[in-house]
């Protein structure tokens, strides 16, 4: 048995006569980075959303860390170490970049109910928060504020958030969406060395950075996992070549 | 400095400077209406908690307000009738004594609060205004029509409640302790904004989904911010009645909902000092604007709705430019 750290059981889901969802079952394995691709529309985002919490799934199960996570809110499934990041950055966007990491740390570190600290002097989280900005390469910009920061520093900080909870597992949704050459090349650089913090479960349109990232692939069309393998078994199976890579070819 | 320091500093020290002006040439008046203004503050930066750190839309805080107005009513009836307050299953009197008062009237009006809140809170937006206010309603109704304590008329209270060592029916010992209570509610808050819960909160204000992602549940942030808000709006409802040694359903209705939301609007939502300068500023607005008409309420509306198109954040965001993040 391999040893994994996320998986999913049959998961299916159907608003109204569409099937979002059709008994989706996937595993995430430590040390991997696991992608999941797929045309616009394949119920990607659906998907991630069963897996992290806040959509419930009609049939099937989700199973993290060794538990089933089905009921629980999304909340308690990141305090159980899935650190999420979002495909439309979701940030405090009043906050600076460091209350954002800050914010994270504290909510990893829990003992939320403290009325009378001063949050912002406390050396833990700091430490926490600094290390993670570091990390991403945001250190220089701790006292800007979230809505000031361009798109791409955006999806850095997202990162950081997530790396400030110290999680077990990584779902990212397209963490390169919309960061431009140079800023893709960067991140791919970096979550290669993450992979071996956490397993990353990727959800990504960047064919290039998948390619070059990913341990194993699935391809997601229409609800369905057609395919799961390497890399190179995806890019010679012709049903995804049919299903996915024709489709793009010809776009 | 920042401007915004300077900007709590000035309002600190006009507040008490006027009073005490008006206490030299001997002006009564000024220095209730001062009073007041540091009351509805109180009031204001209750609802604020809630409305401004945690964007709850509360349109139901006269019931807070009016309870601890009630809490102040009824204990102080019982004491001036020689009455108890219950019999079974344990004697209960009356008291005049604002130590005993203040606790009861914080405590009552919080556990309100919580049960409203745990209630409300499963609705957001607009529903959540309504429920809120729809509670509000149901409590002013049924201190109309609750006899025991007068009904509509409400309860008249002879004198002030006591306070060791001071004369409250001085009008200047009385603004005293208002404003020694308005400096400890600022202080609380100011050091809440800026602890563990008041950064999860503020931030659950802004985006639920990352509060979420973090591994906090927004409900139990907003229920207790919800509460805590409740419980001061209770504070500056008891020293409200006792202000006026009068406490009626007007104190529960919906427009003083509304007036406690303008203070907070006027002076700046989610910033501490905000309601202090919406407080301060509408009772001048009354003051002035109420001598040249009968219906100043227009004019308050226009300048209300100044605020709301030209200055989003209120006196504060006006003067004082964006809250600084952090120091």
């Amino acid at each position: 048995m391999i040893d994994s750290i996320l998986e999913t059981r049959g998961l299916t889901k159907r608003f109204g006569g569409l099937v979002a969802s059709k008994a989706i079952s996937l595993d995430l394995r430590q040390g991997e980075i696991h992608a999941l691709i797929g045309p616009n529309g394949a119920g990607k985002s659906t998907l991630i959303k069963q897996i992290a919490g806040g959509l419930q799934p009609d049939e099937g199960s989700v199973h993290f860390d060794g538990k089933d996570v089905s009921k629980l809110s999304t909340a308690a499934r990141a305090r159980l170490g899935m650190g999420r990041t979002f495909q439309i950055s979701s940030l405090a966007m009043e906050y600076t970049v460091l209350q954002n990491v800050v914010l994270g740390a504290l909510g990893h570190r829990g003992n939320v109910f403290w009325f009378f600290n001063n949050v912002m002097k406390d050396a833990e989280l700091l430490e926490t928060a600094d290390a993670a900005l570091t990390k991403v390469g945001l250190e220089d910009f701790r006292n800007f504020r979230a809505s000031d920061l361009s798109h791409g520093q955006r999806r850095q900080l997202e990162v950081a958030v997530a790396l400030t909870l110290d999680p077990k597992a990584f779902l990212m949704d397209e963490p390169m969406a919309g960061l431009g050459a140079e800023g893709s090349q960067q991140l791919i650089g970096f979550l290669d060395t993450l992979r071996h913090q956490a397993p990353i479960l990727l959800i990504e349109h960047d064919m290039d950075a998948v390619f070059s990232l990913a341990d194993r692939v699935s391809v997601l069309v229409y609800g369905e996992i057609i395919a799961t393998g390497t890399v190179d078994d995806i890019r010679t199976n012709s049903d995804v070549r049919n299903a996915y890579l024709g489709e793009e070819g010809a776009a | 400095m920042t401007k915004e320091t300077l900007l709590n500093a000035v309002l600190l020290c006009l507040l008490l400077a006027v009073p005490l002006i008006a206490w030299v040439s001997d002006e009564p008046f000024i220095i209730t209406l001062t009073t007041r203004a540091v009351i509805f503050a109180i009031a204001g930066i209750g609802l604020n908690f809630a409305l401004g750190f945690g964007g709850l839309v509360s349109l139901g805080h006269a019931v807070f307000f009016g309870i601890g107005g009630y809490v102040m009513g009824i204990l102080a009836y019982h004491a001036q009738t020689y009455t108890p307050l219950m019999e079974w299953p344990f004697a209960v009197e009356g008291t005049k004594s604002m130590l005993i008062v203040w606790p009861v009237a914080v405590v009552v009006s919080g556990l309100a609060a919580l049960a409203i809140g745990a209630l409300s809170l499963r609705t957001t937006g607009v529903y959540f205004i309504m429920i809120t206010l729809a509670f509000g309603q149901m409590l002013y109704y049924f201190t109309i029509s609750w006899s025991t304590y007068g009904g509509e008329d409400g309860l008249s209270i002879y004198v002030r409640n006591t306070f060791p060592g001071l004369n409250t029916m001085d009008p200047i010992q009385f603004f005293a302790i208002c404003y020694v209570l308005l400096l400890i509610v600022l202080i609380g808050v100011h050091c809440a904004a800026r602890s563990s819960f008041g950064l999860m909160l503020r931030a659950a204000k802004q985006n639920e989904e990352r509060v979420q992602a973090v591994g906090q549940g927004p409900y139990r942030l907003y229920l207790i911010a919800f509460t805590i808000s409740g419980a001061i709006t209770g504070l500056a409802g008891a020293l409200f009645a006792d202000l006026n040694r009068f406490v009626s359903p007007t104190m529960l209705s919906w427009h003083t909902s509304g007036e406690i939301m303008v203070f907070v609007i006027l002076g700046g939502v989610g910033r501490v000092f905000g309601p202090v300068a919406g407080a301060a500023l509408f009772i001048l607005l009354e003051h002035s604007l109420g001598g040249l008409s009968e219906y100043w309420h227009i004019y308050l509306g226009a300048i209300l709705l100044g605020v709301v198109l030209f200055a989003r954040g209120g006196l504060y965001g006006l003067l004082a430019g964006r809250e600084v993040a952090h120091d």
